[in-house]
């Protein structure tokens, strides 16, 4: 019987710890070399103009975002409100009504597929829905196809936040006589609140950086957000519009745009961690 | 009366069980008559009848897995947040079936309240936990909900110790504290019967000395169902102990009779600690 | 006595309708996946009926002909997917295990996090930085280097332009490493320790657990992480878009510019003005829609039977 020699096993041993170590630091020095461009071009855009008045047409120096911030905000708004409550009744039915049913397997298993349809394919579905048949863009449309990006998403978290609710509280609420959706929604929400908001958080972070499903929803405009009929103005077309033009001015707009966004996509996604880590301790 | 009760068919026993031998003057304020249990297709418990005497603390004692929470739980229908669970069989509530479809399991959850093994404090303040079941119930008035809380808490002997804090959330009560915060909540919405499912099972010797006074103060205003793993707290604190096996009822009496002369083998050797 | 709150049909009557509102709602994300696929199929229609099978294997794309192929697109799509894949597969793994075995419990979270905080990252920026950054980078450094040495294959000839079929495969891969990497490191942590001990106990190396014991359990699981990458993948809209090049042509060269079904979506549906251009291009989200939908459902179907005979066993 021959011993492999033991030299040579820990020499592999070594060699893979260090390229694992490698791969971790390659993915930090990706994260770092993406956002300090980000904020170095980003923070050269930023003025007072940049934040207080609407893009600038063709051949005009200057201009800012103001129209395309609030355009998202209403987008994205919107978008919450479809999506929250629709995503939250369909997670109580995961985790409190169709645990062991048939329809609930099969709906646990569209949520999880439906979050990894792409999502210029929800953009193309809501265009030929809603944009279509109207015959126009719509910031309607923008927010339905954001809504159902958020839809799946709040579903499964909502059913896993609530499951780690323990039965006993259902029980005993409902053993002093309330109802099922008294017990739903003021015990167990209540119970699973940091969670359910961490949920929420991290849905709105993902579609508030969303591009795809708004090309062909909403599009986008030069003018101040004024109907919810129209195609409405957004950071994130802004800035795909912006920085595929040969003008180095609306380039530096689009950094500007992008480091508003990645801004408060991380910061959305660092108070929801937050927030799960300081539940966790107490 | 020296046969294992192994040997005898089911329901041999049962007229002597149903009814505790020193009945005499008591009501029977919940009798239980041929109850049968399933989960799935499994049945838990068999032919369960007994009868439960008004302002009475009653015991049920046996190993675990014996069916005796299932039992419990099926006095207000708790089970039937469980889609594969079932009762078969009649409980009467003074008289009336609870088993049966048209009973109202809102009315009835509400006359016959239920603390847990694990204090469950809903999250909520202390003041909301017990306002929880009133506000469910009743429409009251700000100054009169005030009031029955404070009673609640009072009549499990919260009070003292809560009175500053009401506002503080439920949660934040020790074990104990949880536990009686949970007796509160159940009282204040006058029930007529209290369910107990091993209350002190995850609770410290001190607190639960306390929880057993309660109970012996609570009987004399309702009727109490107490399970129990811990022979000498049923042997304190009940008039009436049922041993259960396999889901039957062995042997039911008045629990100084079944704690020291037993009618049968097998009852003797689970009180003594010989088997279980 | 006190007189109880309502009657009690109408609390059963509530909850009955808050339990059908529940279905309601779960039954909203069914009719979405029908849906989807529905509506995507009647707007196709006509570039169906028009171009039949002949769709997917031709190369043309010509707006003023009207004739539209979805050979280039599905081309780009599937060569920069699969380098993604190439290039993230065994880095994830690597992270992964990283995180799992060798890291500390901060080294892991702060690791772990920053992990996760760029899979956050929304792809156009991703994309910009690829533009504007790396694209420029790998036209001077990468291109060239890889030209040199591997030049005799087709596969790198031609000059370095930064943008490209190779470069959107780059991009591709650090999207979706972080997200590989975080459900191969789930699958790690689902090992049970008693098992990877009693190897540890026998003198294994960290890298024999891993490749012996670690791997060879989750397996499944390893498997539908990288499905799931794929179907990400597949799909990326936006990052592509600014790097790929935006040509309807298939070369072999991967340094050419390309396109890829998200792309030419991307690009030109606003400007699709003829029913048939715009059927052809809902044909090509069509196909999108079901080569992201085979692999969801086969990633999820390995997680799935993962976790059941995990669950079994703890």
């Amino acid at each position: 019987m021959i011993h492999r020699s033991m030299a040579r096993r820990k020499m592999i041993n070594r060699l893979v710890q260090a390229l694992s170590a490698a791969a971790a630091l390659a993915g930090l020095f990706v994260l770092a070399w993406v956002l300090i461009v980000v904020v170095q071009r980003g923070s050269a855009a930023i003025s007072w103009d940049f934040f207080f008045h609407r893009v600038a047409p063709a051949g005009v120096e200057g201009g800012g975002i103001a129209n395309a911030l609030a355009g998202s905000a209403i987008l994205v708004g919107l978008a919450i409100l479809f999506g929250v409550p629709i995503g939250l009744l369909a997670g109580v039915y995961l985790a409190e009504f169709g645990k062991h049913s048939r329809l609930g397997a099969v709906v646990r298993f569209s949520t999880n597929v439906l979050m990894g349809i792409p999502s210029i394919i929800v953009g193309l579905f809501v265009y030929t829905l809603l944009v279509l048949p109207t015959g126009h863009f719509s910031a309607w449309a923008g927010a339905v196809a954001l809504a159902i990006l958020m839809l799946p998403v709040i579903a499964r978290t909502t059913e896993d936040m609530l499951e780690l609710v323990p039965n006993a509280l259902r029980e005993s609420a409902m053993a002093l006589g309330a109802p099922r959706w008294k017990v739903t929604l003021g015990i167990v929400f209540r119970a699973a609140k940091t969670g359910l908001l961490t949920g929420m958080l991290l849905a709105v972070a993902r579609i508030s950086g969303e591009t795809a499903p708004l090309l062909f929803t909403c599009m986008n405009s030069d003018y101040w957000p004024t109907s919810l009929n129209a195609p409405t103005a957004n950071l994130t077309v802004t800035i795909f519009t912006r920085a595929m033009s040969p003008y180095a001015d609306w380039q530096r707009l689009a950094w500007g745009a992008a480091l508003i966004i990645t801004l408060s996509v991380l910061a959305l996604n660092i108070s929801a961690r937050l927030m799960l880590r300081g539940k966790s301790h107490v | 009366m020296s046969k294992s009760f192994l040997q005898e068919k089911p329901g041999v026993f049962r007229a002597e069980h149903a009814l505790p031998p020193a009945q005499g003057e008591l009501q029977p304020k919940i009798s239980v008559r041929g109850l049968n249990f399933f989960y799935g297709r499994n049945q838990a418990l068999s032919d369960n009848t007994m009868d439960i005497a008004q302002n009475r603390v009653t015991a049920i004692i046996g190993p675990s897995g014996c069916g005796k929470s299932t039992h419990l739980r099926a006095y207000n229908r708790i089970f039937e947040l469980y889609r594969d669970q079932r009762a078969q069989g009649e409980i009467l509530l003074d008289g009336e079936n609870i088993l049966a479809p048209e009973t109202d399991v809102i009315e009835l959850r509400r006359k016959v309240g239920m603390i847990f093994q694990k204090p469950t404090p809903f999250p909520l303040s202390i003041f909301e936990n017990v306002a929880y079941g009133l506000r469910l119930h009743y429409r009251l008035a700000s100054g009169e909900l005030a009031g029955r809380v404070e009673a609640a808490l009072r009549q499990a002997a919260l009070w003292e110790e809560v009175k500053g804090q009401l506002d503080r959330p439920g949660a934040a009560l020790s074990g104990g504290q949880q536990q009686r915060l949970c007796i509160a909540r159940a009282i204040a919405v006058e029930p007529e019967v209290i369910l107990m499912d091993e209350p002190t099972a995850a609770i410290d010797p001190i607190a639960t000395s306390k929880i057993e006074d309660l109970i012996g103060a609570l009987a004399e205003h309702y009727t109490i169902v107490i399970v129990t793993h811990n022979m000498q707290q049923a042997a304190r604190v009940s008039d009436f102990t049922a041993f259960f096996y396999q889901g039957r009822i062995v042997e039911f009496g008045p629990t100084e009779q079944i704690f020291t002369k037993p009618a049968l083998k097998q009852t003797e050797d689970y009180v003594t600690g010989r088997f279980g | 006595m006190p007189e109880t709150g309502k009657p009690a049909g109408k609390q059963r009557n509530a909850d009955r309708v808050f339990q059908w509102m529940t279905a309601l709602c779960a039954g909203i994300v069914l009719l979405l996946m029908a849906g989807f696929f529905v509506r995507l199929l009647l707007s196709s229609r006509l570039s169906l009926a028009h171009f039949g099978w002949r769709f997917l294997i031709s190369n043309e794309w010509n707006p003023y002909r009207g004739e539209f192929g979805a050979l280039s697109s599905l081309y780009g799509t599937l060569v920069s997917t699969a380098i993604a894949m190439i290039i993230a597969v065994p880095l994830s793994l690597a992270i992964a295990l990283f995180l799992v075995e060798m890291a500390g419990p901060r080294v892991r979270r702060i690791v772990g996090s920053a992990i996760e905080l760029l899979a956050a990252i929304p792809s156009i920026i991703f994309g910009m930085w690829g533009l504007f950054i790396f694209a420029p980078f790998a036209a001077k450094y990468l291109q060239p280097a890889l030209g040199k040495s591997l030049g005799f294959l087709p596969l790198f000839k031609g000059p370095p332009m930064g943008v490209g079929i190779l470069t959107a495969g780059f991009i591709l891969a650090l999207m979706i490493l972080p997200f590989i990497s975080a459900v191969m490191r789930d699958v790690f942590q689902m090992v049970p320790a008693v098992v990877k001990e009693s190897a540890y106990g026998m003198g294994a190396t960290t890298w024999e657990v891993t490749r012996k014991i670690t791997v060879r359990y989750g397996i499944r699981g390893l498997v539908g992480a990288c499905f799931l990458g794929l179907g990400r993948a597949v799909g990326e809209t936006m990052a592509v878009t600014f790097v790929i090049g935006n040509r309807h042509d298939v070369s072999a060269s991967l340094f050419a510019a390309g396109n890829s079904i998200a792309s030419t979506l991307a690009n030109e549906f606003t400007e699709a003005s003829e029913p048939l251009y715009l059927s052809s291009l809902v044909e090509l989200g069509l196909i999108l829609f079901i080569l992201s939908l085979a692999l969801q459902v086969m990633a999820h179907y390995w997680l799935r039977s993962l976790s059941r005979s995990m669950g079994a066993g703890l």
